[in-house]
């Protein structure tokens, strides 16, 4: 397998847009080929990440930025749906198939609201008759299950969102720019108990992408290549309650073991951390599942200020799903360019830029009994 | 439905919301969950299978019926959900003691976190909650406190 670097990243500002999907994704692609100095006829294949519009998504795409007659995979794996994209690129990358290769992440929701509801309006529905199998009920449930195993409270689920609705703020591409105090998210309707509305990550438009290459050409294009020593793709294997209450634990705990032996490196040895906070509950849990510290204190971790951006370990500068968005294919590309440009010194910002930050990690899941969790370690 | 001039003339039915509960077919017989239990890896799952998602065993099941009682295991307390839906309401994780869990909405209890109490023993019930398009009853089950 040959190293592969990110050698171009392009994302736009998550939001709501009136232009279509294909034209936010054609936007982040063109953002992504003009920071890495190359016209997209260079480009060797398009990996395109996309859930609601899933078939022919790359082809769409391509009718906005060039028919080039390159081969398109149209990717799907429900909230991993993006960072599956930029794992299939890197793929191609590392084989030796392609050299220039794009991974683009694209959705529209608008203003669709709680996902699933159409689906739990049908009259064969079992939705909330045999509890509740939307996401909100489901990382919540799983949030009370680290609140009967280790004490964990609600105001420490609550300062996730804080911490993470502070760095969104200062972030340009964030789709909530608001400071939220404790008292703000605490005093928020209640969703899902113990997560509360501002807990609770939005639905948006979105479109990210990511321009790979060999390592051994990266220079060609780009000062600053960041090298992906990393990716990791899995599904949860089967624990005990898995089809009553979903498990986000497992499947990132077997990627993050993989993803720190690919990478030769251990939890330690991170500046940042970028990890699927689509719920505040579900942060603390990726906390311990990813190592961050030990079994049971992820708690503390919050308490403590550790995962603030002058802590042992940054997590969520960019905003994290919380304040940032959520357009769920574009999620996992997203996560991965707010990476690189730490990893670069370039985080737009001087409020939300990590010092020195040499090593980041991505990751992302999609939660269903079986789900899908992807890693990414990039390191400069 | 039973105006003049709608009906059949067949009995009105009832069916379960889902194909693991099998309700009662005489007199004196109880609702129940049912299931089956890999002879293989030992684990139990509601509903039928032919390949176990524990160990990839083939067709090497035993059927099981699941206890009417069990264990609060985790929960949350739906305040917002899809339109139509009544919340607040409770949904339960619960175990039950053949090694399988269940989730179900938590009745009879006013929905408040103070209310709930982890490994609290829990009992099934049986409730109508519609008719559907053919106007049978259909019936599901929920989970309710229980004494002890």
């Amino acid at each position: 397998m040959r190293e592969v670097a990110v050698i171009g990243v392009g994302m736009i500002k998550f939001g709501r847009y009136d232009k279509s999907v294909w034209e936010l994704a054609r936007d982040a692609i063109l953002e992504a080929l003009q920071d890495a100095g190359i016209e997209f006829k260079k480009v060797e294949a398009l990996y395109s990440g996309n859930m609601y519009r899933t078939n022919l998504s790359g082809q769409q795409i391509l009718q906005q930025i060039g028919l080039t007659g390159i081969p398109v995979v149209n990717v799907v794996n429900a909230c991993a749906t993006g960072s599956t994209a930029v794992r299939e690129a890197y793929l191609a990358v590392a084989t030796g198939l392609h050299d220039i290769v794009v991974a683009v992440g694209s959705e529209q929701m608008g203003k669709m609201g709680l996902l699933g509801a159409d689906a739990a309006r049908r009259e064969e529905s079992v939705e909330g008759i045999l509890g509740s199998g939307l996401m909100p009920a489901i990382f919540s449930t799983a949030g009370v299950e680290h609140m009967r195993k280790y004490g964990t409270t609600i105001e420490q689920f609550a300062k996730v969102s804080v911490k993470n609705h502070k760095y969104g703020y200062y972030n340009p591409r964030s789709q909530y720019r608001v400071l939220l105090s404790l008292e703000d998210v605490l005093n928020s309707r209640m969703i899902s108990y113990p997560n509360t509305l501002y807990m609770c990550c939005p639905t948006g438009d979105g479109a990210a992408a990511v321009v790979l290459a060999p390592m051994s050409r990266a220079r060609e294009f780009t000062s600053k290549p960041v090298k992906i020593a990393a990716s990791v793709l899995t599904t949860d294997p089967y624990t005990d309650r898995v089809f009553a209450l979903p498990d986000p634990n497992t499947m990132t705990r077997n990627a993050a073991k993989l993803a720190y032996e690919q990478a030769g490196i251990g939890p330690e040895d991170l500046d940042l951390v970028e990890l699927h906070d689509c719920f505040a509950t579900a942060e603390i849990l990726h906390y311990e599942n990813l190592g961050l510290c030990p079994e049971g204190e992820g708690g503390r971790l919050i308490d403590e200020g550790e995962t603030e951006i002058d802590g042992r370990i940054p997590v969520n500068i960019s905003g994290g799903l919380l304040s940032l968005g959520h357009p769920i294919g574009a999620t996992g590309v997203s996560k991965i360019c707010e990476c690189v440009w730490q990893l670069r010194g370039e985080a737009q910002t001087p409020d939300r830029q990590v010092p020195d930050c040499k090593v980041a990690l991505a990751h992302t899941i999609g939660l269903a009994s079986g789900g899908a969790c992807t890693i990414h370690i990039l390191v400069r | 439905m039973t105006e003049a001039g709608t009906t059949t003339g067949e009995a009105k039915k009832v069916r379960p919301i889902v194909p693991y509960l099998k309700l009662p077919e005489k007199e004196g017989e109880e609702a129940v969950l049912v299931g089956v239990r890999c002879k293989a890896c030992g684990k139990a799952f509601l509903g039928e299978r032919l390949v176990c998602p524990a160990c990839t065993a083939v067709n090497q099941f035993e059927p099981v019926t699941f206890s009417r009682t069990g264990e609060l295991y985790a929960y949350t307390i739906v305040h917002q959900s899809a339109p139509g839906i009544p919340v607040p309401y409770i949904s339960a994780i619960i175990d039950l003691p053949e090694g399988v869990s269940v989730r179900a909405n938590l009745v009879d209890v006013e929905p408040k976190p103070e209310n709930l109490r982890f490994g609290m023993k829990v009992e099934m019930v049986t409730r109508k909650v519609r008719e559907d398009s053919e106007g049978n009853d259909v019936i599901a089950f929920f989970f309710r406190p229980a004494e002890g």
